[in-house]
C-alpha cells in the first residue's frame, strides 16, 4: 500500500509552507511555550531598534535568541557577553533564516533563584489581578495639609524625607507612623502603621512609604504580598519611595507614583513650593497696589472734574463772567472810536486836498493872476470895473505887476 | 467678601481671598470707600500669607503605639 502511494504525487511544499509548518509545529508545543533556558550569553547585540539580539550557548549547544523592545525596556539586568543567565519564554521558527530561537520576556541572573522567582511569580500575579493597573493611579494633590509617612523612625529615608519637605513645603503637617521595614516581622508592623494612620488622621492628604537603600533581602518587606495589597488599596494617594533608583519594588508599582529615593518621594509630594508660593504671593500683592493706583487715580480725576464743574457754577465764576464781558463792551467801544477817529481823519484828509486845489496861489502857479484896483483893492473881475487911465495891481505866482488901463 | 478674621484663616482661605479681592478690585465697579476697604483688606492678607510662609515650620507628630502624640 505504502509503495502503491508513493505513485501519486507527494503533497508539493515550498519553503514558506514548510517552513510555516513547522513554526506551527513548535508553537503548539506546549512544552516550548513557557521555558526557562540556562546558558551564557554571546554575541549580545543592542541596536537602535531597542530589541536585544544574543546567543545562549553552553558546552554542548548554542541556541538564537532575541527579547523584543518591549520586553527588553522592563529589563533591569546590564546584560554582558559571558554572563551566566536565565531565561524566560517560548521556542519558535524564524522563517526568514530557517533558525529555530528562544523568544525571551524575561532574562535573570543564575543563582538569584529563589526570591526572585517568589517576586516574579507574585508580580504576575497582582499584575493579573489589575494591582499595577495604571489607570488606576490617583493624583497626587498640589498642596496636601497632611502627609502621613510610615518608615523606620531611625532611618536615614526619614531625616532625607523631612529635610525636603520642611524645604520644600513647611507649610504641611506630617505625621510619622514608625514602623520597621527589615525582616520578617515587618510586613504586619507596615500594613498596620498604615491602618493606624488612616484611623488617627481621618483627613490624610497622602501617604509616602520609604526606606533607605539596600540588598534585595533588605527591602525584600516591600515585596510582600500584604504591603503591596494594603498599598494598592489605601484609599488615599501612596507614593513610594524605597532604596534606589535601580530598585523596582512590587510596592513601587502598587502605588500611585513610584519615587526613585525617599528624597524624590518626598519632592514628588510636594509639586508646589513654599518659593512658588512665595511668587504667587508678590504677585497678587502687585496687583493689588496697581488696581488701588487705578482707583485713586480715576478718584483723583473724578475729583478734578468736580472742582472744574464747581468752578462753573460759583459766583466767583459769574462775575469772571461778567467781567470779561465788561471788557469786552470796554475793548468794542475802543475799537469804535478808533474807528471812528479813523474816519473823521480821512474826511479831514478829503477835505484839506479839496481846499488844496481851491487856494489861490495854486490857481496862480497855473498861469491865472488876480488883478485889482489900486485904488480901493476891488477884484478887477469885469472889463466894466475899470475905466481908462485906471491904475491896477496885477498878482502873479511870483510877484506883483503895477499897471495903467489904456 | 469674607469677613472672617484674618488670624483664624488657613494659608489657602486667606490666599483664595487675597485673589478674590483683587479679581473683585479689577473687575467691578466699587465706590471709592468700598475700594479702599477691599485694599486693605486685601494688604492685610498678603501680608499674613508671606508672614506664614516667611515662618512657616514643618510640624511633625508621631503616632506612638497606634496613637498620636507630639514629637
Amino acid at each position: 500500500m505504502m509503495n502503491q502511494a508513493s505513485l501519486f504525487s507527494s503533497p508539493r511544499w515550498t519553503v514558506t509552507s514548510i517552513t510555516a509548518y513547522l513554526r506551527e509545529l513548535f508553537e503548539s508545543d506546549e512544552m516550548l511555550r513557557d521555558v526557562w533556558v540556562k546558558g551564557e550569553i554571546s554575541n549580545l547585540s543592542r541596536p537602535r531598534s531597542g530589541h536585544i539580539y544574543f546567543t545562549l550557548k553552553d558546552s554542548g549547544a548554542a541556541v538564537r535568541s532575541v527579547m523584543w523592545r518591549s520586553s527588553a525596556a522592563r529589563l533591569a539586568l546590564d546584560l554582558r557577553d559571558g554572563m551566566e543567565i536565565e531565561a524566560h519564554g517560548y521556542i519558535s521558527i524564524y522563517d526568514v533564516s530557517g533558525q529555530y530561537q528562544l523568544y525571551a520576556d524575561e532574562i535573570r541572573p543564575v543563582g538569584e533563584g529563589a526570591l526572585y522567582q517568589e517576586y516574579m511569580r507574585l508580580k504576575a500575579l497582582l499584575e493579573a489581578e489589575g494591582l499595577f493597573d495604571p489607570d488606576a493611579k490617583r493624583p497626587i494633590p498640589n498642596l496636601p495639609k497632611k502627609i502621613g509617612i510610615v518608615t523606620s523612625a531611625t532611618g536615614a529615608a526619614l531625616r532625607d524625607m523631612l529635610n525636603t519637605l520642611q524645604r520644600r513645603m513647611p507649610l504641611a503637617e506630617v505625621i510619622l507612623a514608625p514602623t520597621m521595614v527589615q525582616g520578617d516581622a515587618a510586613p504586619p508592623k507596615i500594613v498596620a502603621a498604615m491602618d493606624d494612620l488612616l484611623r488617627v488622621v481621618p483627613d490624610l492628604d497622602l501617604l509616602l512609604l520609604g526606606r533607605g537603600g539596600g540588598s534585595i533581602e533588605d527591602l525584600w518587606a516591600f515585596n510582600d504580598e500584604r504591603v503591596v495589597r494594603a498599598v494598592a488599596a489605601y484609599p488615599i494617594p501612596v507614593i513610594s519611595g524605597v532604596g534606589h533608583e535601580t530598585d523596582f519594588t512590587l510596592c513601587d508599582f502598587a502605588a500611585d507614583l513610584r519615587a526613585a529615593t525617599p528624597t524624590a518621594a518626598a519632592e514628588l509630594a510636594t509639586p508646589i513650593t513654599v518659593a512658588e508660593l512665595q511668587g504667587a504671593n508678590s504677585y497678587y500683592t502687585d496687583k493689588l497696589n496697581e488696581q488701588i493706583g487705578r482707583v485713586l487715580d480715576d478718584a483723583f480725576i473724578n475729583v478734578d472734574d468736580a472742582i472744574q464743574r464747581l468752578g462753573y457754577i460759583s459766583p466767583l465764576r459769574r462775575i469772571q463772567r461778567d467781567a470779561q464781558t465788561l471788557d469786552g463792551l470796554a475793548q468794542r467801544l475802543h475799537t469804535g472810536q478808533i474807528h471812528r477817529g479813523g474816519m473823521m481823519r480821512e474826511k479831514l484828509f478829503g477835505l484839506g486836498s479839496r481846499l488844496d486845489a481851491l487856494n489861490p496861489a495854486k490857481v496862480l502857479a497855473r498861469g491865472y493872476s488876480i488883478i485889482t484896483r489900486q485904488t480901493d483893492g476891488k477884484v478887477i473881475s469885469s472889463q466894466t470895473d475899470v475905466r481908462i487911465d485906471d491904475l491896477i495891481h496885477i498878482r502873479v505866482k511870483d510877484g506883483n505887476l503895477d499897471a495903467k488901463i489904456v | 467678601m469674607n469677613e472672617k478674621k484674618i488670624e483664624e484663616l488657613s494659608y489657602e482661605e486667606a490666599f483664595a481671598e487675597l485673589e478674590a479681592v483683587v479679581a473683585t478690585l479689577e473687575n467691578d465697579e466699587k465706590t471709592l470707600e468700598e475700594s479702599m476697604s477691599l485694599f486693605e483688606r486685601g494688604q492685610a492678607l498678603s501680608k499674613f500669607c508671606a508672614s506664614l510662609l516667611e515662618n512657616a515650620e514643618l510640624r511633625v507628630k508621631q503616632l506612638v503605639d497606634g496613637d498620636l502624640s507630639d514629637e
